[in-house]
């Protein structure tokens, strides 16, 4: 059996995180009813006239800059011609000549080592709307509201071998823009969609197989499969003497499979030429310039400082950072506790199990860094066991309580005085004599009895050090008398 | 010479713009498109060595808006453009995706 090679090249759709749309003034929210963020330019309107946001110049900038990308600072829009009901226009604003970013590099970790993988362009673009199939009257119904939503597209060179290589450079790519700010990058929302472009070659061979591009990918999961579905379909036509066709193929995750969307037949020709209605862009030095110096710490930064500044193993710094929101969050907790290592361990104990447990997005985690600093502290000066402080953390971490307050409250304080510790022992000792029997006369065993019951009791007010030193000394004593 | 309009032009043109016409029609476009690109044509005896292609004709940059929600919900009045309505969408020909 002849030794095959997977070539991949992506196509991402990243929906910019901007107020309003591309070109007009309507709001981008994701889930508002049908239509009620539109008008006559996002729902093509003759005589409506697009006017560009600067923010998606902004945020192409700032995602090319991130991706090491060259900027073309004369750069302007193309319509891309063809009939669907999500784009009412007949054409869709995006740009083919003059791209805002172009040949760039990210760098993705593997189980193989780093690697790079080169970004061919970056262009802005409009989104379409979204169809619905109606069984009911077996009609189509578009809801507009996403029509005109400012997407980045971003191209890169077939540089991916595996499904492994696709999915940590898409993580790489959402880590990225939900740094810089520029998208969420949900995929369950759509808001990063991946179109996959890939062949099949016998290993050692320098050209390129005949590719197909698969569409319809919505989670990572469903990335992995289809690629693996992919690469065995097109070796098994190989295999059989037989051609892989250029098509494009949807994904239909469900049954595993793929189907051919377009054939060649109906080859693409998109007729594009330059958008009348919208002026070209110059992007100058000093506009460039200012992007650069307003571009935040990226991931890889803060890694190699939570190693350097905080004395974090690269392990803990890997995890801390995987979220900026969670960073930001673990680096107050840090400063205000000034322990970076215990804080840490907070973070990736307590708050990633809490967030997995109750299925929370990582991104939706809040609350006040006060809040788990003094609880860190209180630990820390033994005055609350950690057992009880993961119990009040979970509080914390569900309604953001005042953790101080709350453990005085609710007598979870440990306490130093020695008249409660008694009596307590005195009346364990008095309902066990059996086992106190055994305690006087030597028995180690039941030594650990009596601190279980001692720590029942007194549900955690008291260290289990303490409770060890309060039965020795009234062993002591009563063995004396 | 200009490029010469063919039955198989025309076709292609009238896939591309989801339009069908008759026999005659189809002469007839055959007819006006030629005459444009012949027009067209004309264009090419000019000497454009050295002139950078142009593709807007006002000399404007950088025409942008700021990013501030200024339209509000105006479903009933777009939705008035509709051919066919149903519970706030435009209702259109089954499509497959």
């Amino acid at each position: 059996m002849k030794q095959y090679e997977t070539v991949i090249g992506l196509e991402v759709h990243v929906e910019l995180a901007t107020k309003t749309k591309i070109f007009c003034g309507c709001s981008t929210e994701f889930g508002g009813a049908p239509n009620t963020h539109t008008c006559p330019v996002c729902t093509g309107m003759p005589g409506s006239l697009p006017v560009l946001n600067r923010q998606v110049v902004e945020f192409a900038l700032k995602a090319g800059i991130a991706a090491n990308c060259q900027i073309n600072q004369y750069c302007k829009f193309d319509r891309k011609n063809y009939f669907y009901p999500d784009n009412p226009q007949n054409y869709q604003i995006s740009q083919l000549y003059l791209p805002i970013c172009h040949d760039g590099w990210v760098e993705i970790e593997t189980s193989a080592g780093k690697k790079k993988v080169r970004i061919h362009e970056m262009h802005m673009e409009e989104d379409a709307g979204k169809l619905i199939h109606d069984e009911w009257e077996d009609c189509s119904l578009v809801d507009y509201n996403r029509s005109g939503v400012p997407l980045i597209e971003i191209v890169s060179e077939p540089d991916m071998r595996s499904s492994e290589e696709v999915i940590a450079y898409l993580e790489k790519l959402r880590c990225m823009m939900q740094y810089l700010g520029v998208s969420d990058c949900k995929l369950q929302e759509g808001s990063m969609r991946a179109d996959v472009n890939l062949s099949v070659r016998e290993v050692g061979s320098e050209t390129f197989g005949t590719r197909t591009e698969m569409k319809n990918l919505n989670s990572f999961k469903a990335i992995a499969r289809a690629i693996e579905g992919e690469r065995e379909r097109q070796i098994e036509l190989i295999e059989e003497g037989r051609a892989v066709v250029q098509e494009t193929r949807r994904w239909d995750d469900n049954k595993e499979s793929s189907h051919a969307m377009r054939s060649k037949e109906d080859a693409k020709d998109y007729r594009y030429f330059p958008d009348p209605d919208l002026p070209p862009i110059h992007i100058s030095d000093a506009w460039i310039d200012e992007i650069r110096s307003s571009q935040p710490e990226l991931r890889e930064e803060k890694q190699l400082r939570y190693q350097q500044e905080f004395e974090l193993p690269a392990y803990d710094a890997g995890i801390l950072t995987e979220s900026r929101h969670l960073s930001e969050l673990f680096e107050e907790v840090a400063n205000l506790c000034g322990s970076p290592k215990k804080a840490a361990n907070w973070f990736m104990g307590e708050v990633l199990r809490l967030t997995k447990d109750k299925g929370l997005d990582v991104e939706k985690v809040s609350f006040t860094p006060e809040h788990l600093s003094d609880l860190i502290q209180m630990v820390e000066k033994k005055e609350v066991s950690a057992q009880n402080a993961k119990k009040v953390f979970e509080k914390v971490f569900d309604e953001d309580i005042e953790p101080v307050s709350y453990i005085e409250e609710h007598g979870l304080k440990i306490v130093e005085d020695t008249g409660l510790l008694n009596d307590t022992l005195q009346k364990i000792m008095d309902e066990n004599p059996g086992p106190l029997e055994e305690l006087l006369g030597g028995k180690e065993k039941v030594f650990g009895f009596f601190v279980g019951k001692m720590m029942r009791e007194l549900k955690g007010k008291a260290s289990p050090d303490a409770v060890r030193e309060a039965i020795v000394k009234e062993v002591e004593k009563r063995k004396n008398q | 010479m200009a490029k010469i309009i063919d039955d198989e032009t025309i076709e292609n043109v009238c896939i591309l713009a989801k339009l069908s016409l008759t026999d005659e029609a189809k002469e007839k476009a055959k007819q006006d498109m030629q005459k444009m690109l012949d027009y067209v044509e004309k264009l090419d005896e000019l000497d454009t060595d050295g002139v950078e292609p142009l593709s807007h004709i006002f000399g404007d940059e950088n025409v942008f808006r700021e990013d501030v929600v200024t339209n509000g919900d105006n479903r009933e009045a777009m939705l008035m453009n509709a051919p066919k309505e149903k519970e706030g969408q435009y209702q259109v020909p089954k499509t497959i995706g």
